[in-house]
């Protein structure tokens, strides 16, 4: 391979062969000697206290091993943002399905029968379920006014512009959970011995995150916590925070035991009792020019965080940032908040807030349009931010983005207007409805704000006894690509072929905390690292006289053998530096809130039927911008499966909640598309450089998550001419839409003519 | 999902797996896919979800694609079974592997086993499929990462590659 062509090819995928041949390693994979497994008792009710507990007949409990809260050696708590969230109820409970005892026994099958013959008495306490219910405060069942957070992002002056309004527009849209699936449920396994303390082996995002919560919970020094990455099966944000729990609830299982526990949920215990993503409500009310220009605005941005605080303040912050749009607001009020209710905590999710924003930005900008009298594509084009111009956080757009042309080549991909002619035509005989529908956004790629810099990850490359290298990070593959992404990066920078670049798995004990893998983070920012962690194994090489500037890979080899059996173990590292001129205000929540953004353009094409209500999406074209393509395989297989999942939330993923319980927790009647439900899905990447990511690359992972609900729903609406203002929109939304409309008089074939 | 073992007794049940004879003993109504794993150690046909809606459990029973979690290990008795670790020959992968890797089919790779397996089987009965055909036939495979094109893609390519060797 020539090694200056490496980033930007689509080189094998590191651990591909193994994923192909069935060889990888998940956590269920994994058998210890005298392994017992473990399983959870769960709260029965969304709020109460707890009474009393039962040991029911027919189970032999003297051969379990029981765990409840009086068992931790430490702080009961699952350490995060705020210690609010214990590991096991002890006296109250706030949310159905919350872990109150733990169980376990060498025979697996034995557990689902002990854990039901469990039974806990509660004094029920009064619950709430939905945001507004929070907000009414008629119970308080978190800190003084059940918020978790709010943040206000003001610029310019609001008050003055409505005044100046020819048209004030305003909307109010939801959207629903949504439950990340990912095929591989959750699971772990703990070994705990008094001279090594604990390990951990799991299916997890962060293993730094597990490493802390177990620290605390443990009350263990650092060193005497081990937390090892098995192969991860899909995770999109639902294994950051909610491995910590299963990883302590092993734990304290192993410590009790004395020997190895695994934990590993089934699919309804998976679905009913992690994290999904948050719902939402977002108002928007609107001054609009004359011309279609936004004069100012307010945005009101509610999240519903569930029972604990876990990750909201950040799935909001990001949501409250993302509100905007990619438009210029010449002033904007954003008030955010995140509420508790009596549901299991809302957690990560691709995208994490923004999809929620952007649903409810994007589907107002249609409505913008109809209140004017202009297109979608024209309201657009009107207000997207240029070159110069401020975000609603006041970050200066430094890049030469043309959003415009953005569009139109998004347009000319979808065949958009010739199509619109056509649905305009086929509308007005057929008994179903065709439509198009838009949405343009962005997504900050990184921490926000000063995320980064508190964070200040590490990254590690070696030089290895045999002269290959190793690339050391607690960035975890979970599909995305990063094995491999990393590996090209190091592989680049040292001039080397990437075969002879590997990954370390990662294991606390052997990689540095270069930050959670989350946030569309690790190309850009962790990749940056990388890069810089390679240079210096290069510069020390030279500097030693044992490499020239030019080199082979052979050379390179032995210099490397050459200088490890000089000087023993060879290792470059790497710390996160904010770069200059990034300036941002955590408390006016100001400035440079993301180091880059992508920027994208999505239509959708659907069409309706009349008879079933049924939406299906017929072609969808997905267009953005990321910077520089690293791995056009991998990126191109991100935005698909984005969209994918993005489509889901649109069209088919609705949780039915029961006083906070989830009710369809199982794949028959929470559904998926599969791979007869979706169009192509077309990717087209536009390439402009970053000047902060590595090789000029920005992150893509949660970008094609934001768009496809207001494309779609925005095409519904084009179709039927009804306003959908939620997602989930199932047949039956539809249907309800339909009639009545058709009780308004309406005909339901405005669609396509606007 | 489990499965009471009380009051039935553990039988020799004998079966040839990936061209080998096994015999493992087992309770009747024990889970296909639980012998397969945790007896003979046959990991890569994974669980999903434990009712047969995902796929992932996928193997070839006698040439025909089963849920194995919801098979119970009495009705294997005397099949022909071909799971993932069976496909490749040696280090030398099958064609469908081979084209998975080279269209990004597998990302997570937890469907992947499955995936492959479902392939094999509509490969078998449709060496040209076109790519409604595969869409179809692999919508009993769910897959939450790749958004299933590059798994079509590669169940294409696959096909072609097989028509020209
Ligand atoms: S585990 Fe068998 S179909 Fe899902
Ligand atoms: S590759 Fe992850 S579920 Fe299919």
């Amino acid at each position: 391979m020539n090694s200056d062509r490496i980033v930007g090819n689509s080189v094998p995928r590191k651990e591909g062969r193994d994923k192909v041949t069935g060889r990888s390693q998940y956590v269920d994979d994994m058998v210890l000697p005298n392994m017992l497994f473990g399983a959870t008792v769960r709260s029965q009710i969304p709020r109460g206290r707890i009474k009393k507990i039962t040991f029911g007949p027919g189970v032999s409990w003297d051969e379990f091993v029981i765990v409840s809260a009086e068992d931790i050696p430490g702080k009961n708590c699952i350490s995060l943002i705020e210690d609010d969230q214990p590991c096991l109820a002890s006296e109250f409970v706030n949310h159905p399905e919350e872990p109150i005892l733990l169980l376990a026994h060498p025979n697996r099958y034995l557990l689902s029968k002990a854990v039901e013959a469990v039974s806990v008495e509660y004094d029920p306490l009064p619950a709430i379920f939905t945001i507004e219910e929070s907000e009414r405060r008629a119970e308080i069942i978190w800190g003084e006014d059940n918020i978790f957070k709010t943040y206000l992002i003001e610029k310019g002056d609001v008050d003055g512009v409505w005044e100046k309004a020819a048209y004030i527009v305003e909307g109010e849209y939801t959207t629903g959970a949504q439950e990340q699936l990912y095929i591989e449920n959750n699971g772990m396994i703990a070994t705990f011995d008094g001279t090594q303390g604990i390990t951990v082996w799991g299916s997890l995002q962060c293993p730094y995150y597990v490493h802390n919560a177990l620290m605390a919970l443990c009350n263990l020094p650092a060193e005497k916590v081990r937390v090892v990455q098995k192969e991860t099966g899909g995770a999109f944000g639902g294994k950051e925070e909610y491995p910590s729990m299963i990883a302590a609830h092993a734990a304290l299982l192993a410590i009790k035991s004395g020997k190895p526990v695994k934990i590993i949920y089934d699919r309804m215990e998976d679905m009913a009792a992690t994290t999904k993503r948050h719902p939402s409500r977002t108002r928007q009310r609107t001054a609009v020019s004359r011309d279609g220009k936004i004069l100012g605005g307010e945005i009101e941005f509610t999240i519903d965080g569930g029972a604990y605080a876990t990750l909201s303040s950040v799935v909001l912050s990001r949501g409250a940032i993302h509100a905007g749009g990619p438009y210029h607001w010449p002033s904007v009020r954003i008030r955010a908040k995140a509420v508790a209710t009596n549901a299991p905590p809302h957690g990560a999710f691709r995208g994490f807030g923004a999809p929620q924003s952007l649903f409810a930005m994007e589907r107002h900008m249609d409505r913008i349009a109809q209140t004017v009298g202009l297109s979608p594509v024209e309201i657009r084009r009107r207000n997207f931010l240029q070159l110069g111009q401020t975000t609603t956080t006041e970050q200066v757009v430094r890049e030469p983005i043309s959003l415009g042309k953005l569009l139109d080549r998004a347009l000319d991909a979808s065949d958009y207007h010739s199509k619109k002619q056509r649905f305009a035509n086929h509308n007005e005989s057929d008994t179903t409805r065709k439509g198009m529908g838009i949405a343009a956004f962005l997504h900050g790629a990184g921490f926000t704000g000063s995320g980064e810099r508190y964070l200040s990850s590490v990254v590690g490359v070696e030089g290895c006894a045999d002269g290959s290298v190793r690339v050391l990070v607690s960035s975890t593959e979970f599909g995305q690509g990063t094995n491999t992404v990393l590996s090209q990066i190091a592989a680049e920078a040292l001039s080397l072929p990437y075969e002879n670049v590997s990954m370390v798995q990662p294991d606390t004990q052997q990689v540095p905390n270069s930050g959670p893998t989350v946030a569309s983070r690790t190309v850009m920012v962790v990749g940056k690292l990388v890069q810089s962690a390679a240079l210096g194994i290069k510069q020390t090489l030279i500097s030693s006289n044992l490499l020239s500037e030019s080199y082979t890979a052979e050379e390179f080899r032995a210099a490397c053998q050459h200088y490890v059996s000089e000087h023993g173990q060879f290792r470059s590292w790497s710390r996160y530096e904010a770069p200059d001129g990034i300036f941002w205000d955590d408390q006016k929540y100001r400035g440079e809130a993301y180091a880059a953004f992508a920027w994208a353009v999505y239509i959708a094409e659907v069409t309706v039927d009349l008879t079933t209500y049924g939406v299906s999406v017929d072609d969808f074209v997905a267009l953005q911008e990321v910077g520089r393509v690293l791995h056009p395989l991998l990126a191109r297989g991100q935005i698909i499966g984005g969209v994918a999942q993005g489509i889901g939330f649109s069209l088919y993923e609705k949780v039915v909640w029961q006083n906070g319980r989830m009710q369809n927790g199982q794949m028959t009647n929470y559904i998926m598309p599969t791979s007869a439900d979706l169009p192509p899905i077309r990717v087209f990447f536009e390439e402009l450089g970053n000047i902060y990511g590595v090789y000029g690359a920005k992150g893509i992972g949660e970008l094609p998550m934001d768009g496809p609900a207001p494309a779609i729903v925005n095409a519904v609406e084009d179709a039927l001419g009804i306003h959908f203002d939620s997602v989930p929109l199932l047949p039956e939304d539809i249907m309800d839409g339909l009639v009545s409309q058709f009780s308004d008089g309406g005909v339901g074939s405005r669609g396509g003519t606007r | 999902m489990t499965h009471s073992r009380e009051g039935c007794a553990k039988a020799e049940i004998s079966f040839t797996v990936n061209g080998e004879l096994k015999t493992a003993h087992a309770y009747p109504m024990e889970r296909l896919l639980d012998v397969l794993r945790q007896q003979l150690q046959l990991t890569g046909t994974k669980e999903g979800c434990g009712e047969g809606e995902c796929g992932s459990c996928s193997v070839l029973m006698d040439g025909i694609l089963v849920n194995s979690c919801l098979v119970p290990v009495l009705q294997a008795q005397g099949s022909t079974i071909v799971t993932i670790e069976g496909l490749a020959t040696g280090e030398t992968l099958h064609v469908l592997q081979e084209a998975f890797l080279d269209c990004g089919g597998a990302q997570c790779g937890i469907c992947t086993p499955g995936m492959i397996l479902a392939s094999a089987h509509l490969l078998n009965g449709k060496p040209e499929p076109t790519i409604e055909e595969i869409r179809e036939g692999l919508s009993g495979n769910l897959c939450r990462c790749t958004g299933y094109s590059q798994i079509i893609e590669a169940v294409a390519e696959a096909a072609r590659r097989r028509t020209i060797a």
